[in-house]
């Protein structure tokens, strides 16, 4: 009795340091602290599990968890900030067969023998869990260049996909109604593995933050039907929340890169863009020297940074916040403008800044800033594209039509550091780039940066 | 459907509401925090996988369990030490110090630039 209750107490406890956790982070203040004693709930959680009844051989459970301590912890220590993304989806993977074995592990015991209530649990547990560990392996490899990167399509891909997810669910039903048939059990098992290879190949790297969102949320459900499942209520809470978190991410990003609700649900997103809407023929561009450049910032009342993941790939950021500095030092004031799919997954950029020592306080969301770009003297874009293509506002034949964008375009000047006139992501020219008041700065990011910090401190 | 499997959908949609108006005020700010934060939750299925692994039920569900144990572990662990290395960066500095790091200090070479 006292130790049931010691054992609730325990997830009691984890569930409310949770939900704290969470809380602590919609301000900055204190956000670290109150994770931290979101771990200590985690911490509650195991050693509640561990004095349950039902454990009667630790020797295999110790060996596990120092096996994931070793292996976790360069993981969490090592991982550098522009790689946070596939280091995230590296974990959610590892959540993800944890809850999937457990699933597995409970069906094979109980030989398939179990209620209807409780197969309907284990079912949403397989078939999320084994979906996220491969979904979240392909979007590890697509960040880290294992996989290619580039969207990979063949014809009749949503069919094929749709059938397999229609087979997958019909499964999952027959299963609910006649639950002892491991061979279908594991049929579903194998197609959501496959399902979340199948998922994320078309996806390209620009659209990786709907990705991980999404399979984050996906994870959770994983976690919440795990507590179904076995009877837990910390799991429920604990994936609720993260499901509830990951779903409510992914309505964000797909809203900033104009994809509906819809293509965020059923995961059909990132088709390729079929080419671009417009073509640069007739067009010039005005290339600009780094001492013309450096003039214009020198002098600048209010400069406004757009950071784009050009600026991450050249590991540049500490020239910016260089740049930044100098200006200031001259009376300027620099401002950043974030997209929230700036980066490849969501507040990507305000993490790589934030490492560069950037004042978090600088950091501006885009509803925050778009007026401001009405008075700033120089809006200087650096490694960025889509996100300030004009296209976005005005031609409805373009892919990124209706796409939320920074008004770089409304400021006095602009001066884009970019490598050279290939199109970005999204395949699609640019008009920004062609427009009077806009000035080019070409090279690598990072050399181009330095060029101006050592410029702006001569003038 | 037992009384119990009821309160158990009432917990889940409460929380998941719950936390859907938690992360509806997160600012923009922290939201790969946010992410590195709930994925570290999400962990909590280390408490299915440890049961399996000491219940010595099967030898099958052991070896499921132990693996799961790892996996778990391995994601919890990653999970709050990523969290935890980011939201010290967004903590309130009691003065602006400009504690500039070395450029070099970054990993990573910048690619293409030769």
């Amino acid at each position: 009795m006292v130790r049931t209750l010691f054992i609730e107490g325990t997830y009691f406890a984890a569930a409310v340091l949770f939900i704290l956790g969470l809380q602590s982070l919609t301000r900055t203040e204190g956000a670290q602290r109150g994770m931290q004693q979101a771990m200590v709930g985690m911490l509650l959680a195991v050693v509640g599990t561990l004095v349950n009844h039902g454990i009667v051989d630790y020797r295999w459970i110790a060996v596990g968890l120092v096996l994931g301590t070793v292996l976790g912890y360069p993981l969490g220590m090592l991982a550098p900030m522009t790689a946070m993304p596939q280091a995230i989806a590296a974990s959610h993977m590892f959540g993800a067969i944890a809850a999937t074995l457990v699933g597995v592990a409970e069906y094979y015991n109980a030989r398939g023998a179990v209620g209807s209530a409780t197969m309907t649990a284990l079912g949403f547990e397989t078939m999320l869990g084994a979906l996220t560990v491969t979904g979240s392996f392909m979007a590890f490899g697509k960040l880290q260049g294992v996989v290619i990167d580039r969207p990979l399509t063949f014809r009749g891909q949503n069919a094929v996909n749709l059938g397999m997810f229609g087979a997958m669910v019909a499964i999952f039903i027959y299963l609910i109604a006649s639950p002892v048939h491991p061979a279908l059990f594991y049929t579903m098992l194998g197609l959501g593995l496959l399902i979340g290879v199948t998922m994320v190949l078309p996806i390209g790297g620009a659209d990786m933050p709907v990705v991980i969102s999404l399979l984050n949320s996906y994870a959770g459900l994983a976690s919440a039907a795990t507590g179904f499942a076995i009877g837990n209520n910390v799991l429920i809470i604990a994936g609720a929340l993260d499901g509830a978190s990951g779903f409510l991410l992914s309505i964000l990003m797909s809203k900033a890169m104009n994809r509906s609700f819809a293509n965020v649900l059923f995961g059909a997103f990132g088709t390729a863009p079929t080419g671009a809407a417009k073509t640069a023929v007739g067009l010039t561009v005005r290339s600009i020297s780094p001492e013309d450049a450096a003039m214009q910032l020198a002098y600048a009342g209010e400069v406004i940074i757009i950071p784009g993941y050009g600026m991450a790939v050249a590991q540049s950021q500490h020239q910016v916040r260089e740049l930044a500095e100098q200006i200031e030092k001259r009376g300027g004031t620099v401002k950043y403008a974030i997209h929230p799919v700036a980066g490849r997954m969501p507040g990507h950029m305000n993490v790589l800044l934030a490492e560069a020592n950037v004042p978090y306080d600088r950091l501006y969301d885009m509803e925050e800033i778009n007026a401001e770009f009405d008075h700033a003297d120089v809006a200087l874009v650096i490694g960025a594209n889509d996100v300030v293509n004009p296209a976005a506002r005005t031609d409805q034949g373009s892919p990124i039509y209706g796409m939320p964008i920074l008004n770089a375009d409304h400021a006095k000047s602009v001066i884009v550091l970019k490598r050279s006139m290939n199109p970005g992501f999204a395949g699609i020219e640019n008009e920004l780039f062609y427009a009077p008041k806009t000035s080019m700065l070409f090279g690598d990011a990072k050399s181009s940066l330095t060029k101006l910090v050592s410029e702006v401190k001569t003038v | 459907m037992s009384i119990t499997s009821i309160t158990e959908v009432y917990v889940f949609v409460l929380a998941a509401f719950l936390g859907y108006q938690i992360v509806r005020k997160v600012p923009p700010l922290v939201h790969t925090p946010l992410l590195a934060a709930t994925n570290a939750i999400c962990g909590i299925s280390i408490v299915g996988a440890l049961v399996e692994a000491g219940a010595h039920q099967t030898r099958m569900s052991t070896i499921l369990g132990v693996v799961a144990v790892t996996a778990a572990t391995i994601n919890i662990v990653g999970g709050f030490l990523m969290t935890d290395r980011m939201l010290k960066m967004f903590r309130p500095r009691a003065k602006p110090v400009a504690r500039a790091k070395p450029a070099t200090e970054t990993n990573g070479r910048s690619p293409g630039s030769a």
